[in-house]
């Protein structure tokens, strides 16, 4: 009962973040209620007994992603309430087309088959052991080739962030 | 005690749905880069707990691992626009996506 | 030999090929050699298969090459069929381009065209044949564009001259007309039989009622495609301006083969026009009105090779009043022994216009016999050969011809002689004028005659020959002869045969034999008190003549006709269909959808404002309208 209780809590609690990124003034707000948000996430991670996802989840964006992007704000100086106001008219069909997106989404899902949990329910694919078999043996080409990707971020990022690029 | 055997699928589907249309939502309200490209983190993370919660439901951890490599990308993608992000408000002195409007006929 | 058949049209494209690439690089000995030489051995290798055709027990081949177009329904094997007919023309085509070839190397020495000349003459073969060994109507009418083609080329072989030109592409648009026809009859035989193929075709239409009118149909369609090749009332004035290429093309092309090929597709053809009498009729009254008109213009032309050219669609005439009535035999005999006489008759003409340093008006020229007798003797035997003395060629042929006709309807048969009356007066009007009596040309022309070299003369004596004998494959029973081409022939036409009237009794056949000889007779002695005793020349431009005399003189004023009456309100139609259809509605809604799509454009691009905001504002829209339409 407690877990269900959890779920719920933690749901609550997620959207609530989530909605405060996309609403509070203060771009620096926004990051902090989205750290909040990413730990939230966490811990359905946990209660899907992802546990080493979810570790790799707080320290990738939480810990990494979240703080790059501080900086940047920071180095921005958009801390103070800058940003120009959008006219109502536009904010009023922003809200109109995500109500549209939600309501044919969830339509949509209604017509779905329910799936249950599968009876031969295995509780340890979450760990890292099992993780690291997939990873290592089905994935190894795409692990690899992620690799590369990361390494064309790295130099493509520090090439744009030079003072001069002529 | 875990959370698939109590709680549906469903439910997961549903907080998914709402975070990823909060995330759309983000995109089309706010006028600060920054912050859509907050918008299109959740959006992201939307995702992935779906597919954590697919693969877990399922036990095949094929689902958990995609995670990983969506991890990834948005790492690199988050590395990368933040830069251009960068160099955007050291030409314009602004963060505001209308500012780029060059985009045209 | 009959499976070497591949090679008889190969030869002379091998010939086409080396010379047309190479001809300029090449000798003129060396062009000339190849030229000739291939369709000499092409000749060998024919005259092998026509032995072993005689001599074999079977008397139809089919040699498939390879699968030349396969789609759906329509199946068309690239192959050739090897019967007697076919044979026979093989050996026609290749034997008198053969001695035409070797006569070329002659004519044409000092002209600086000498290998592309040689070039079309190969091609020439190579489509004539193609057309001749098909196995079915679609090779038949390759050949039969091909050789329309080469026709034209050599025509306006002497491109610089503008009326050569002229005459080539009038030519080659009046045969187009005919070709229309032939090829609706091609596509109307496809969709009736579902074939094109001889056998399958003829096999069908065996079991045929007579006078089906689809059969009718085609045979009217294929024998328009015959007028237009081979020059019929309505479509024969392409012929005579036709002369106006080289002298040999006109005695290979314009006499001897290309224009026997509507003969040869009727003969083909002769189950579809024995089942249907309406078709037949109406190529015996073509035929015989041709064969008259041509004949009345003959008789005032001044231009030498003018006369022979409307003898030639005059005798055209004659083989399709023989086809109409049925005696398909004697339309090949008289093919062949035609092909032997005009062709001499050409090939002379030529070696007078040589000896005459390119004069060609017969008033200019008379008593050339002293100077170049060689001509003058071999030209004389191919215009008795012509006249239908016995006992040369012309005679066995021309008396069949007029014998079945003389049994099929008695008009046709009077008509007929009085063709071949005029037939004997203009030629020999033709012969009288050229070698008789007093030079009329000027001193400078009579200084340069002299007799024609070997290469030329040696063609004409061979020509001469066969003229004299060519008659005696055909002689009739009632002379105690056994008909050997009938008998040879008799497998192609087995199915047609039990309609040919059988040739009248000998005594009937005696006195149709008389007259003829008769009349020919008197035409010539005619003729003889004429332009001999009386030395009349014709007027020269100018001089006032009779009424009657002028109108044949300009040919019935025929071509001004076509020209008033179609040609000109064809150009009108054209121009108002450019200046109204063309100019205004075509270009305006080409301009229009243009200038619409510019304006829609400026106008629409607007929409794309450059604010990513709005941009991704629609892509949501977009997306909910998708996955709301899967919704249903």
């Amino acid at each position: 009962m407690i877990t269900t209780y959890l779920f719920y809590f933690l749901s609550f609690l997620t959207i609530m973040f989530a909605l405060m990124v996309v609403f509070s003034k203060n771009p620096v707000h926004s990051v902090l209620y989205l750290v909040m948000a990413f730990f939230t996430i966490a811990g359905h991670y946990v209660l899907l007994n992802a546990q080493f996802l979810a570790a790799v989840h707080v320290i990738v964006y939480a810990g990494a992603i979240m703080v790059l992007f501080l900086f940047v704000i920071m180095l921005l100086n958009l801390n103070k309430e800058t940003e120009p106001h959008k006219s109502p008219w536009l904010k009023f069909s922003a809200v109109i087309a995500a109500g549209l997106l939600l309501v044919v989404l969830v339509g949509s899902l209604k017509g779905a088959t329910n799936i249950m949990a599968t009876n031969n329910f295995d509780a340890n694919i979450g760990l890292i052991e099992n993780l690291g078999k997939t990873l290592f043996q089905d994935f190894l080409l795409p692990f690899e080739i992620s690799s590369i990707l990361l390494l064309a971020a790295m130099v493509g990022a520090v090439l744009l962030g030079k003072k001069s690029i002529k | 005690m875990s959370a698939i055997q109590v709680v549906p699928i469903e439910w997961y589907l549903l907080l998914c749905t709402v975070l990823f249309t909060i995330g759309v939502l983000g995109v089309l309200f706010r006028r600060n880069a920054i912050i859509i490209f907050m918008s299109i983190e959740i959006m992201l993370n939307a995702v992935n707990l779906l597919l954590v919660a697919f693969s877990s439901y399922l036990s095949d951890s094929k689902g958990q691992v995609f995670v990983f490599f969506i991890m990834a990308v948005a790492a690199a993608e988050v590395a990368v626009g933040l830069a251009i992000l960068m160099m955007v408000y050291r030409n314009t002195k602004s963060s505001d996506i209308d500012m780029l409007n060059k985009l045209k006929w | 030999m009959i499976k070497l058949v591949w090679l008889v049209p190969l030869l002379p494209l091998i010939g086409f090929v080396i010379i047309g690439l190479f001809g300029k690089k090449l000798s003129k000995g060396i062009v000339g050699t190849i030229g000739s030489g291939t369709v000499m051995a092409a000749f060998a290798v024919a005259l092998g298969i026509f032995f072993e055709l005689k001599g074999g027990t079977q008397k139809e081949f089919t040699i498939e090459l390879f699968n030349w177009i396969s789609a759906g329904k329509l199946s068309i094997p690239f192959s050739f069929l090897i019967d007697p007919l076919s044979s026979l023309f093989l050996l026609i085509i290749t034997g008198i381009g053969f001695l035409i070839h070797l006569y070329s190397t002659g004519y044409m020495s000092h002209d600086e065209g000498f290998s592309r000349f040689f070039a079309y003459l190969n091609l020439f073969i190579f489509f004539m044949l193609l057309l001749v060994l098909g196995s079915n109507y679609l090779i038949m009418f390759v050949g039969w564009e091909g050789v329309g083609l080469c026709s034209y080329l050599l025509i306006g072989f002497w491109f610089k001259n503008t009326a050569f030109n002229n005459a080539a592409k009038k030519a080659f648009i009046m045969n187009r007309i005919g070709d229309l026809g032939f090829l609706l009859g091609i596509i109307l035989i496809f969709v009736t039989f579902g074939s094109i193929g001889y056998h399958d075709v003829f096999e069908q239409a065996k079991n045929m009622a007579t006078g089906n009118p689809t059969l009718t149909a085609i045979a009217l369609l294929l024998f328009v495609g015959a007028m237009g090749k081979s020059a019929q009332l309505p479509l024969y004035t392409w012929l005579p301006d036709a002369m106006a290429g080289p002298t040999p093309v006109s005695a290979l092309i314009h006499a001897a083969t290309m224009v026997t090929a509507g003969i040869y597709m009727i003969a083909r053809s002769n189950v579809l026009y024995t089942l249907s009498p309406d078709a037949m009729n109406v190529v015996a009254v073509v035929g015989v009105c041709t064969a008259l008109f041509a004949a009345t213009i003959g008789l005032a032309q001044n231009d030498i090779k003018k006369v022979l050219a409307y003898s030639t669609v005059s005798q055209l005439g004659y083989m399709f009043l023989a086809l109409g009535v049925g005696a398909y035999t004697g339309a090949v005999f008289h093919v062949m022994t035609h092909a032997f006489f005009k062709a001499l008759l050409f090939l002379g003409a030529g070696s007078v216009i040589h000896a005459m340093g390119g004069e060609q008006d017969i008033r200019k020229m008379g008593g050339l016999k002293k100077y170049i007798s060689t001509t003058h003797i071999t030209f004389l035997l191919g215009t008795l050969a012509i006249a239908g003395c016995f006992p040369f060629s012309g005679f066995f042929s021309k008396d069949e011809i007029l014998a079945q006709a003389y049994e099929h309807n008695k008009l046709l048969w009077f008509l007929g002689i009085l063709g071949a009356a005029m037939t004997t007066f203009y030629m020999f009007r033709l012969y009288f004028l050229t070698f008789h009596g007093k030079f009329r040309g000027t001193h400078e022309q009579e200084h340069h005659l002299h007799e024609s070299p070997k290469s030329m003369t040696i063609p004409l004596i061979v020509l001469a020959i066969l003229s004299v004998v060519g008659g005696l494959v055909g002689i009739p029973a009632a002379l105690g002869g056994t008909h050997f081409l009938e008998a040879f022939l008799s497998p192609v036409f087995e199915f047609s045969s039990f309609r040919i009237v059988q040739a009248a009794s000998h005594e009937t056949e005696y006195m149709l034999m008389g007259i003829a000889t008769l009349i020919m007779i008197l035409a010539i002695y005619f003729a003889y008190t004429v332009f001999v005793k009386n030395n009349r020349v014709p007027a020269a431009e100018g001089d006032e003549t009779s009424a009657i005399h002028k109108l044949v003189y300009n040919k019935y004023w025929v071509d001004e006709i076509y020209e008033n009456l179609i040609t000109k309100p064809l150009n009108m139609i054209s121009e108002a269909f450019y200046k109204l259809i063309d100019n205004q509605v075509v270009d305006g809604i080409v301009n229009g959808v243009g200038s619409t799509v510019k304006w829609l454009s400026s106008t629409i691009r607007l929409v794309q404002t450059g604010n990513t905001g709005f941009y991704i504002f629609v892509m949501v829209i977009s997306i909910v309208l998708i996955l709301f339409s899967q919704l249903f």
